[in-house]
């Protein structure tokens, strides 16, 4: 366990020397995901010029949703997302060899390689556009549900990286693994929106099978005074344990299938 | 122009192979689609009977979305600057130099084949959708708009296409282009109309993207379908949308001649 810490730390400043190998375009990307954080915040403030809520949300609470939801997204694309997409590279081209063979957990490794420092710059500036929401709602969270919500994200980014990297596992028996990974990536979108406006089918296919409407509304309602039960936080909570539960089995099974590349 | 053709037959038979690809992105694209009818299915039931969002009843904004799908489907650039921009980079466009053909009718052919496939696989998960939705569709009411339409769709398409092909020329002069291109994307997403229908901004913003090409990458066309533009004022628009086409074009063959002197053929 120490052993990998300290691994993970030696993780973490290859990220930044990688980075600063390449500042310009290190700020280039982080222009970009601003850009699209603005967007979305824009297309939120002509929503309400047209209405005063979307079910039981306001306008502020809204943005406070858009904020979670896009800090979520960028902690999970800076610790767990290239690392899950290269996994199908990994075993298409054989490198996954080279990592069985290091002395460390090879799920470890795999995961937790590749730490994209501009994601956390991002995830900065959602922390402000949280504050100042929670700011218009003359919000004081109290240090508990502080606590809570940080304990919830953490949920939900364990949640996000269980589903991603059984997909990713994916790849041990198809090519198409990679094309699967963006496509669950991209359902990301959805978690920006008020769990309120959606019924039916979908709304439990995103709630139960692909969690995408708990993993930020969740946290938020509790920062927000709007838990509506405490059923959705032990749901969130028991989905988290459960898929991380399921994605380890499911690695065990995949990784024996293993069978190289070349040679 | 025979040569064109048969360019034209090769990629769509290049593309063709991606046809469980372009069939399994089109089913996607309706989650986000669905997810979005839903949110304004939400607002107006808040709001009351009756209730409108700018000159938008709920069949409307509906009607709205499904058209934007359409005209997605039929005029969007899906990997073709990506590729440009990759064949200058590895030095892969040098080949193209020494055939007698030009480089931009050439790639304009494979963007109509990429087209042309894309459009003839997903027009199924599409149609069902509209099909599902029809209480909301409301097709045109009068004959000539569809010859608008498809005169507009054609000049979206093209304007798109000679747009990012400029964006990938991008790639003589930077090694990344990417971020370049999800810039212009991103400005193209909310001002083309892909996000909201134009019209329920606020009317400086409205008039203020009016002078720029935004509009008439989507909005345009689907205003057409929907005949909220008719008269005078569409005749305007179409010229003016011409003018837009012709000056992207302009500025791909400035752009080209100026890059390609500063080609390097990197890679041999």
């Amino acid at each position: 366990m120490k052993r990998h810490a300290a691994i993970y730390a030696e993780f973490w400043r290859n990220g930044l020397i990688r980075e600063m190998g390449f500042k310009a375009n290190f700020i280039m990307w982080i222009v970009v995901e601003l850009l699209w954080f603005v967007l979305q915040l824009t297309f939120v403030g002509v929503l309400f010029l047209h209405t005063e809520s979307i079910g039981t949300w306001t306008k502020w609470e809204v943005v406070l949703l858009y904020g979670a939801s896009h800090f979520i997204q960028q902690l999970f694309t800076g610790l767990f997302l290239t690392n899950c997409v290269q996994v199908s590279e990994h075993i298409r081209t054989g490198k996954l060899d080279f990592l069985l063979l290091l002395p460390a957990s090879t799920r470890f490794l795999l995961s937790l390689r590749h730490v994209d420092f501009g994601s956390f710059v991002n995830a900065a500036s959602a922390v402000g556009v949280m504050v100042y929401a929670a700011g218009k709602l003359a919000l004081a969270p109290t240090a508990a549900q502080a606590a809570g919500f940080l304990a919830l994200v953490a949920v939900g980014l364990l949640l996000h990286y269980s589903l991603m990297f059984m997909l990713a596992c994916v790849s041990f028996w198809s090519v198409r693994a990679q094309g699967i990974v963006w496509g669950y990536y991209n359902l990301f979108n959805l978690a920006r929106q008020p769990d309120e406006a959606f019924r039916g089918a979908f709304r439990a296919v995103f709630t139960f099978a692909l969690p995408m409407l708990l993993v930020s509304n969740v946290p938020v309602r509790l920062l927000a005074d709007k838990m509506r039960s405490p059923v959705e936080l032990l749901l969130l909570a028991g989905m988290g344990a459960a898929c991380f539960a399921v994605s380890h089995v499911f690695w065990r099974i995949s990784v024996k299938r293993y069978t190289s590349a070349s040679s | 122009m025979t040569k064109y053709l048969h360019v034209l037959n090769i990629g769509i038979q290049n593309t063709l192979v991606y046809r469980v690809n372009f069939f399994c992105r089109a089913v996607f694209a309706l989650v986000p689609l669905m997810a979005m009818l839903m949110m304004w299915d939400t607002i107006f039931a808040g709001k009351g009977p009756g209730a409108m969002v700018g000159a938008y009843t709920l069949a409307q904004m509906v009607s709205y979305y499904l058209v934007v799908t359409l005209v997605d489907m039929l005029s969007a650039v899906a990997e073709d600057d990506w590729q440009i921009a990759g064949e200058i980079k590895e030095g892969l466009i040098s080949q193209y130099l020494v055939k007698p053909m030009d480089y931009l009718g050439y790639r304009l052919t494979l963007f109509v084949s990429g087209r042309l496939v894309y459009t003839a696989v997903a027009v199924i998960p599409v149609g069902l959708f509209i099909l599902f939705q029809r209480d909301y569709f409301t097709p045109p009411a009068h004959a000539s708009t569809w010859l608008w339409f498809a005169l507009s769709v054609a000049m979206t398409a093209l304007l798109q296409f000679l747009v990012s092909y400029t964006m990938a020329l991008l790639a003589f002069w930077v090694t990344e282009v990417a971020t370049f291109i999800f810039i212009l994307y991103a400005f193209e997403y909310i001002a083309g109309g892909h996000l909201f229908p134009l019209d329920i901004l606020p009317p400086a913003a409205l008039d203020a993207l009016q002078y720029t090409p935004f509009p008439y990458f989507l909005f345009f066309p689907v205003s057409i379908f929907m005949e909220r533009v008719t008269g005078a004022e569409l005749a305007g628009g179409l010229a003016v949308q011409a003018m837009w086409v012709v000056a992207a074009y302009a500025l791909a063959r400035l752009v080209w001649s100026r890059g390609i002197r500063r080609y390097s053929a990197a890679g041999g």
